[in-house]
């Protein structure tokens, strides 16, 4: 019994840790882009005002049994996601339910949030929304191809699906990350990302000015405030992921509070690296059309990942 | 079989148009605007801070009124920093900007868009068109005060008011949220009686549930 309440305990205080930083982290990038457009920004703590503000709102509406449930499935989604993945190395108290194959359900579970919210976003009967979901599965369905086969390079090179397995076998100094043992698969991997974290080129789905706000166009007050609260976790969860695959994950060393804290900040280093990846490319590139972006990763990006395949195939 | 004939849309008169569309109670609403009762005071002092210090606004660019909005984002301007927003969906935003004159055809869209979104809400009027008229104090097809149809906050006057003056409004509407004066939610389910009939009075094709939630 007390076995599992330390589990949920380990849980909470993950999701506690992801959910904080993917929230600073938003707040940092809305700096960022501010400060690209020449402008002050917003304080870095203006996505959690915004959470609590429309958490407080006094009214909702409800289209539905599927609009309320679209939220909630989206957040399943994104602790799910985050629940699979081991998100500091060597350590019990991060290591949540990670098992032996978790990687081919982490990828699942990237999916699952989405065709939750678009079955959500379909019953608000916004045609913004149905729109929008058109493009986002569409879109999705075309940068899983790359991501899937830099995924399958990774699997053929370690010979493991374990997220845990993967980041063991890049321990003991830079040479030894995925960067740099296998760049064409992180490479592979890097763009599809940029697909993921919807930042331009890639904003078809929430595109401004265009079909603005986009799937949660009607979701408002608490359903918009799980959606936001989700946003954050789903953002960590996947660049934790990313760090992991490709960066050498974080380890904690020889444990004790000193190897916690450099294994954090090692973890959060990495993964605002990787995230500023998207926003540097954002801020620089306009929106793609649908069909442009489409084309986009099922043209070089897969053909770099048949190629990662291949060389360790032949190898 | 008593087979009706449906005369076709176009020569209906509006009475036989608004009969032959689908009252159906899942898709209208017939609840009335209820007020609601606010929490205990701390919560709602704090609530209200974060509420005036997220300030997401949906811009209603009747008039020229839209000219002097969109600067506000810009690198000029900047209002982001002050925690204000635009958010182009009734649904999520909490303020709304009436840029200007309002003519009959527009009330109407600006009630709905009012009722859709969720309170507290706060509305401000920008431009002198929306408090006395204006220019258009006259003018045969524009309503002379906004506030006999929606309850405003915070009034701007200028013809038109710079942006300067824009975040002037803002700025006083965030003390009002601070200081738990603006309530306009309550007091447009308070008074709905009164705002329906001064809304009917003026909206001669009435084609669309009493409130739109």
């Amino acid at each position: 019994m007390s076995h599992v309440l330390i589990l949920i305990g380990n849980a909470l205080l993950t999701l506690f840790v992801v959910m904080n930083w993917g929230l600073i982290m938003g707040g940092m990038v809305r700096k960022i882009v501010g400060r690209v457009h020449g402008r002050y920004g917003p304080p870095i703590w203006q996505p959690y005002i915004d959470i609590i503000k429309t958490l407080g709102k006094r009214t909702s509406v409800i289209h539905g049994v599927m609009f309320f449930l679209g939220p909630v499935f989206r957040l399943a989604g994104g602790i799910g996601t985050l629940m699979f993945i081991p998100v500091l190395f060597h350590s019990s108290v991060f290591a949540n339910f990670s098992f032996s194959g978790d990687l081919l359900l982490v990828m699942y579970f990237i999916f699952f949030g989405q065709l939750g919210m678009a079955l959500g976003a379909g019953e608000s009967g916004h045609p913004y929304s149905a729109m929008a979901v058109g493009r986002g599965l569409a879109q999705m369905t075309a940068f899983e191809v790359p991501f899937a086969l830099s995924v399958i390079s990774l699997a053929i090179q370690y010979k493991t699906l374990s997220v845990t397995g993967i980041v063991a076998a890049q321990q003991g100094g830079l040479l030894h990350w995925t960067l740099f043992t296998n760049p064409v698969a992180t490479i592979t991997a890097i763009i599809a990302m940029l697909g993921m974290n919807m930042h331009s080129p890639f904003d078809i789905v929430l595109a401004p000015q265009e079909i603005p706000i986009g799937p949660p166009t009607e979701f408002q007050s608490s359903f918009l405030g799980l959606l936001q609260t989700n946003r954050a976790i789903f953002t960590g969860a996947k660049l934790v992921l990313f760090m992991n695959l490709y960066l050498g994950g974080s380890s904690i060393g020889n444990g004790g509070f000193a190897g916690y804290a450099m294994a954090i900040i090692t973890m959060m280093a990495k993964t605002f690296g990787l995230y500023m990846i998207s926003v540097f490319v954002g801020v620089a590139y306009p929106r793609f059309r649908t069909e442009q972006s489409i084309r986009f990763f099922l043209g070089v990006p897969t053909v770099l990942g048949i190629l990662a395949i291949l060389i360790f195939w032949i190898w | 079989m008593d087979e009706e004939i449906k005369k076709p849309y176009e020569e209906m008169d509006i009475d036989e148009l608004i009969k032959s569309q689908p009252t159906d109670p899942v898709l209208y609403c017939q609840d009335l605007p209820k007020p609601s009762k606010p929490l205990g005071i701390y919560m709602e002092k704090f609530l209200n801070w974060a509420r005036a210090n997220s300030l997401w606004f949906l811009g209603f660019g009747t008039g020229c009124g839209a000219v002097e909005l969109r600067p506000l984002m810009t690198a000029r301007f900047d209002v982001y920093r002050y925690g204000i927003a635009g958010r182009p969906t009734p649904r999520q935003s909490s303020v709304f900007v009436i840029g200007g004159y309002a003519s009959v055809k527009t009330i109407k869209r600006i009630v709905r868009s009012y009722e859709q979104m969720q309170g507290p809400k706060f509305v401000i009027g920008l431009g002198s068109c929306t408090i006395n008229g204006g220019m258009y104090w006259d003018s045969y097809n524009t309503i002379n005060r906004l506030d006999h149809y929606i309850p405003v906050d915070v009034y701007i006057a200028g013809c038109m008011p710079r942006p300067e003056a824009l975040i002037a409004g803002f700025e006083k509407l965030k003390q009002l949220i601070k200081e738990g004066k603006a309530e306009g939610a309550n007091h447009y389910a308070e008074n709905f009686e009164w705002y329906k009939a001064n809304q009917k009075k003026i909206i001669k094709d009435w084609n669309m549930p009493d409130y739109n939630w």
